[in-house]
C-alpha cells in the first residue's frame, strides 16, 4: 500500500508542476496577477507531494519492502537502518527522486525568500522551475518508477547496497552535490525570466546572485566529499580520476565559477550582459548533460554501471528542449545594444574578463575530454579513452593562468585603473613572495621542486592580495580600524580565495611529494617509511553487521615515539560477497599516513600498500573554505535589504517590461 | 551581426546530434572479426617468470583471456571478480597491455593473482593483433585455441552466467540472485 500511495504523490506532484509550468506562464504573458499570484502556492504545493513520495520511499527501505524493485536492488535485512536510508539515493530511481526533492526544495525557498520580487519575475522563475520538475517528474514516472513492485516473485531479501556505497560520505554526498546541481537551476531560471521579460539589468544580476554563490558553493562541498570518499573508500589513495561522472560534476562547477564573478561585474556595472545570461544557461545545462551522461550510459565509467538507451533518449529530448530552448530564446532576446558603459583595458573588468575566459575555455576543455571518446565512436573512428595526462597537461596550465588575475583583481579599481598603481601596491610583497616560493622549493628532499616552488608562488600571491585587500579596508587615517568594512560578501570572497589557494598547494606538494610502496609484510616487520616507522603488530578477524574483516594492526611511531596504532581491513560483505578494502589513515594537517590491505600471501602475510601523503588534508579543506566561503557571501546586508525594498521603483521597471 | 547570437545554439544542435548518434552506439558492441578464428600467434615474454611464451601456452581451452593494465581503472574493480572465477577452477590467462611490467607486478603482489600466465605486452602488439580497443577486455578461447567469444568492458557476475557460461558448462550458474550492479 505504501510504495502505491507514495507512486500516486509522484503523479499528483507531476500534475501540480505541470500547473505551475503552465498557469503563472500564461499570467504573465497576459498581466493575470491572480495567475502569476498562484506560483508560489504552486511551488509549495509540488515540493509538498515531492516529499510525502520520498518519504514513502524511504519507509519501504527502512521496513525492508523487498516487493518493491529498487529495495530488493539495492537493500538488505542485515544492512545498518541509516544505510537502508541513503539506499534509497544509491541507485539511479531513488537518485532521480532525490533530484526532484531537492528542485522542489529550491523552489519552495524562491518562492519563500522572493516576496520582495516584482511579482511578473517571480511567476517566471517559478514557471521556468515547474517545467523543468515536469520534465524530471514525467523521466521518474515514464522511465523509472522508483515504487515499481517486484510481484509474485518476491525475493526472500535484497541484494544488498553496494559496499563501496556503505559509507557516511556516500549518505550526504549526493544529496550536497545536488543541492548545487539542481540549485544552478534558479540562476537558470532567473536568466529566461529576464529574457522573457527582455530586461537584463543590474536588477536581475542582484536577484539571482545570492541564489548563485549559495547553489555554486553547495556544488563545491559535493564535489569535495567525493574526492575525500574516493580518497579513503576506494583503497588506494587518489583524489581525483578524471572519470566521465567527476567530469559531469566538475563542469557545471567551473562554469559556475565564471558565473559568479561574471554576475557581480553585471550587478555592479551594468555590463557583461549576454555573458553572464549565457553563463547561467551553460552552467545548468551542463547540469543537465552530466545528468544525460550519467544516465544514459553513453560513456562508460566506474560510476554508471547500468546503460539504459531509453533513458538516455528521454533526457536527450529534455536536454535539447531546455537548452535548445533557452539558447534561442537568447538568441531570439538578448540585449540588442552593446552596453553603453565603457571600461579601459586597464580595469577590475578586464580582469574579471579574463576571469570568464579562462574557466570558460576550463570548460570546454574538460567537455571535449569528456566527449572525445563518443565523438571517435560516432565517426567510427575507433574506441578511445583520455587519460588524465590530457586532462593534467590542459588543465593545471589553465589554473595557473588564473591565479595571477585573482590577486590583481580583487585590488584593482573599476573602470579605470593603472599598471603603474598595480605595481605600486604589489611589487614589494611580489618580491617577498618569490623569495618564500624560491626558498621553499629546496625544502623537499631531493634538492629544488621547481613545481613546489611555483605552487607556493602563486599560492602565496593569491593569498597576498586577499590579506592586502582586507588590510586597504580596514586601515583608516584615523587610527582604530574599521571593522564593519569586512563585509560577509568580502569575507566570502578571502575565504573562498585562500580555499582555492590551499586546494593549488595541496594538490601540487601530493603529487610532487608522494610517497608509496607495495610491500609483503608479516607480523613482525618492519618499514621505514617518509621518516615513520611502520610495523605491523598483529593480523585477525573482526564480525561487522553485515560483513566479516580480515584486520592488521599497524603500530606507527617516529624516531621511537608512538604516532598512532592503525588497523586496515579487508571486508567481505556477506550479501554480495563483494569484497572491500578499508583503508587506515592516519590524517594531520601536514600529511596522512595511508595503509590499505591487499591479498593475503601464505602464513600471517599480506600484501601491504603504505603511502605517505603530504599535505593532501589541504585539498579538501581548501574546497571546503570555498564552499563555505560562497554560502557566506549571502549573509551579506545587500540582499537582504532587497528584500524589505518591495515597493514602487523595482515593480515599476519590471512591470512595463513587453 | 545578430547571427552572431546564434552560434551557441548552433552548437549546441551539434553536440545534440552527436548526442543522439552516441545513444545509437552500444558501448560494449564492437566487430567481432577475430571470433571463430584462431587467437593471434606471438611470442613475447611471461609477466612474472620472464620466460618467452606464444599463443601455444594458452592451453588447454576453453580459458579466458584478460586484458588488463595498471592504468585502467575499471581493471581494479573488475579484479576481485577474476579472483573470485579463478578460485571457481576458470581458467584465466592475462594480456597485460600497454603497461609497466614493473607496477604489474606490483598489482598482482597486492591484489592477488588470478592468472594463469601473463602476456606482457608492453608494446600492445598481441592486443593491435587481437583487434584490443582498451581495457578491460575478455575473451573465450575455445580447445582448439580459437576466439569463441569476445566481451569489452567489466566481466562481473551478470556477464558471465550470461554470456560466458555455455563455455564452461561445469561452472554452473552462481547462487547469486542475479545482481544487476549498482549505480551510484
Amino acid at each position: 500500500m505504501i510504495p502505491e500511495l507514495g507512486h500516486v504523490a509522484l503523479i499528483i506532484a507531476f500534475c501540480l508542476a505541470v500547473g505551475l509550468a503552465l498557469i503563472p506562464m500564461w499570467g504573465s504573458m497576459h498581466r493575470d496577477v491572480t495567475a502569476m499570484n498562484l506560483a508560489p502556492t504552486l511551488a509549495v504545493a509540488v515540493a509538498l507531494f515531492a516529499a510525502v513520495a520520498f518519504a514513502l520511499l524511504a519507509v519501504s527501505f527502512l521496513q525492508d519492502d523487498f516487493t518493491v524493485a529498487v529495495v530488493a536492488a539495492n537493500s538488505n535485512s542485515l544492512l545498518p537502518p541509516i544505510f537502508k536510508f541513503s539506499a534509497l539515493w544509491g541507485n539511479h530511481e531513488g537518485s532521480l527522486l532525490l533530484w526532484v526533492l531537492i528542485l522542489s526544495g529550491w523552489m519552495t525557498a524562491v518562492a519563500l525568500f522572493s516576496r520582495g520580487l516584482p511579482l511578473l519575475m517571480v511567476a517566471r522563475v517559478l514557471s521556468v522551475m515547474g517545467m523543468i520538475a515536469v520534465g524530471f517528474l514525467a523521466f521518474s514516472l515514464l522511465t523509472s518508477n522508483p515504487f515499481e513492485r517486484l510481484l509474485p516473485n518476491t525475493p526472500l531479501d535484497g541484494n544488498d547496497l553496494n559496499p563501496l556505497l556503505q559509507d557516511p560520505g556516500l549518505i550526504i554526498h549526493p544529496p550536497l552535490l545536488y543541492m548545487g546541481y539542481v540549485g544552478l537551476s534558479v540562476p537558470f531560471a532567473f536568466a529566461i525570466a529576464a529574457l522573457l521579460g527582455g530586461r537584463l539589468d543590474a536588477s536581475w544580476a542582484r536577484w539571482s546572485r545570492p541564489w548563485t554563490n549559495v547553489a555554486w558553493g553547495f556544488l563545491s562541498l559535493g564535489i569535495m566529499l567525493g574526492s575525500w570518499w574516493a580518497y579513503y573508500e576506494l583503497g588506494w589513495g587518489g583524489w581525483w580520476f578524471w572519470d566521465p561522472v567527476e567530469n559531469a560534476s566538475f563542469m557545471p562547477w567551473l562554469m559556475g565559477a565564471a558565473l559568479v564573478h561574471s554576475l557581480a561585474v553585471t550587478e555592479k556595472r551594468g555590463v557583461f550582459r549576454s555573458w553572464t545570461v549565457l553563463l547561467a544557461i551553460f552552467a545548468f545545462s551542463l547540469s543537465l548533460l552530466g545528468t544525460f551522461l550519467v544516465r544514459s550510459g553513453v560513456l562508460t565509467s566506474v560510476h554508471a554501471f547500468a546503460a539504459d538507451p531509453e533513458r538516455g533518449l528521454f533526457i536527450l529530448i529534455f536536454l535539447a528542449l531546455v537548452v535548445g530552448g533557452s539558447l534561442l530564446l537568447y538568441a531570439l532576446r538578448a540585449p540588442a545594444v552593446a552596453s553603453r558603459v565603457v571600461y579601459s583595458a586597464v580595469s577590475r573588468e578586464s580582469l574579471l574578463m579574463a576571469n570568464n575566459l579562462v574557466f570558460t575555455v576550463a570548460t570546454v576543455v574538460v567537455l571535449l575530454g569528456t566527449l572525445f571518446p563518443l565523438v571517435m565512436d560516432a565517426f567510427s573512428l575507433g574506441k578511445y579513452s583520455v587519460g588524465p595526462p590530457y586532462f593534467n597537461a590542459v588543465f593545471v596550465p589553465l589554473m595557473a593562468l588564473v591565479m595571477p588575475f585573482m590577486t590583481v583583481g580583487p585590488l584593482s579599481r573599476w573602470r579605470d585603473d593603472t599598471a603603474a598603481r598595480w605595481l605600486h601596491e604589489l611589487l614589494v610583497p611580489g618580491i617577498a613572495i618569490v623569495a618564500i616560493a624560491v626558498s621553499l622549493g629546496f625544502l623537499g628532499k631531493e634538492g629544488f621542486n621547481l613545481w613546489i616552488a611555483l605552487a607556493v608562488l602563486l599560492a602565496g600571491w593569491v593569498a597576498l592580495g586577499v590579506v592586502k585587500d582586507a588590510w586597504r579596508r580596514l586601515a583608516n587615517p584615523g587610527g582604530s580600524l574599521r571593522w564593519r568594512s569586512l563585509t560577509p560578501s568580502f569575507m566570502g570572497m578571502a575565504v573562498a580565495h585562500i580555499g582555492f589557494a590551499g586546494v593549488v598547494l595541496g594538490a601540487v606538494v601530493v603529487t610532487q611529494q608522494n610517497v608509496e610502496r607495495d610491500l609483503r609484510m608479516a607480523v613482525g616487520d618492519q618499514q621505514e617509511l617518509g621518516g615513520y616507522r611502520f610495523e605491523m603488530v598483529s593480523v585477525g578477524q573482526q564480525a561487522g553487521p553485515n560483513y566479516l574483516a580480515d584486520q592488521a594492526v599497524f603500530a606507527v611511531t617516529r624516531d621511537g615515539q608512538p604516532v598512532a596504532t592503525l588497523i586496515p581491513e579487508k571486508r567481505r560483505y556477506f550479501a554480495s560477497g563483494q569484497i572491500m578494502t578499508e583503508a587506515a589513515i592516519d590524517a594531520s594537517i601536514w600529511r596522512d599516513l595511508y595503509i590499505a590491505l591487499g591479498e593475503p600471501i601464505g602464513e600471517d602475510a599480506w600484501a601491504v600498500r603504505l603511502q605517505y601523503k603530504p599535505m593532501v588534508r589541504w585539498l579538501w579543506l581548501g574546497a571546503l573554505m570555498i564552499g563555505l566561503g560562497a554560502l557566506l557571501t549571502v549573509a551579506d546586508r545587500r540582499y537582504r535589504t532587497q528584500v524589505q525594498r518591495r515597493d514602487a521603483p523595482v515593480v515599476g521597471v519590471a512591470g512595463v517590461a513587453p | 551581426m545578430r547571427l552572431k547570437r546564434f552560434a551557441p545554439l548552433l552548437g549546441f544542435v551539434l553536440l545534440a546530434g552527436l548526442l543522439y548518434k552516441g545513444l545509437s552506439i552500444d558501448p560494449t558492441a564492437l566487430p567481432a572479426a577475430r571470433v571463430g578464428q584462431p587467437f593471434p600467434s606471438f611470442a613475447q615474454l611471461e609477466l612474472t617468470s620472464g620466460r618467452e611464451i606464444t599463443e601455444q601456452s594458452l592451453s588447454p581451452g576453453p580459458a579466458l583471456v584478460n586484458v588488463w593494465a595498471t592504468w585502467c581503472y575499471s581493471c581494479r574493480v573488475e579484479h576481485p571478480y577474476l579472483l573470485a572465477l579463478a578460485a571457481r577452477g576458470v581458467p584465466i590467462f592475462g594480456l597485460n597491455y600497454k603497461d609497466d611490467s614493473v607496477k604489474a607486478r606490483e598489482w598482482l603482489l597486492q591484489l592477488g593473482d588470478p592468472y594463469r600466465l601473463n602476456v606482457a605486452d608492453e608494446q600492445g602488439l598481441v592486443g593491435l593483433d587481437l583487434g584490443v580497443y582498451g581495457a578491460p577486455e575478455t575473451y573465450v578461447i575455445g580447445a582448439d585455441g580459437h576466439i569463441k567469444h569476445r566481451h569489452v568492458g567489466i566481466l562481473d557476475e551478470g556477464v558471465f552466467d550470461r554470456d560466458f557460461v555455455k563455455w564452461f558448462p561445469d561452472m554452473g550458474v552462481s547462487g547469486s540472485v542475479g545482481a544487476e550492479g549498482g549505480d551510484s
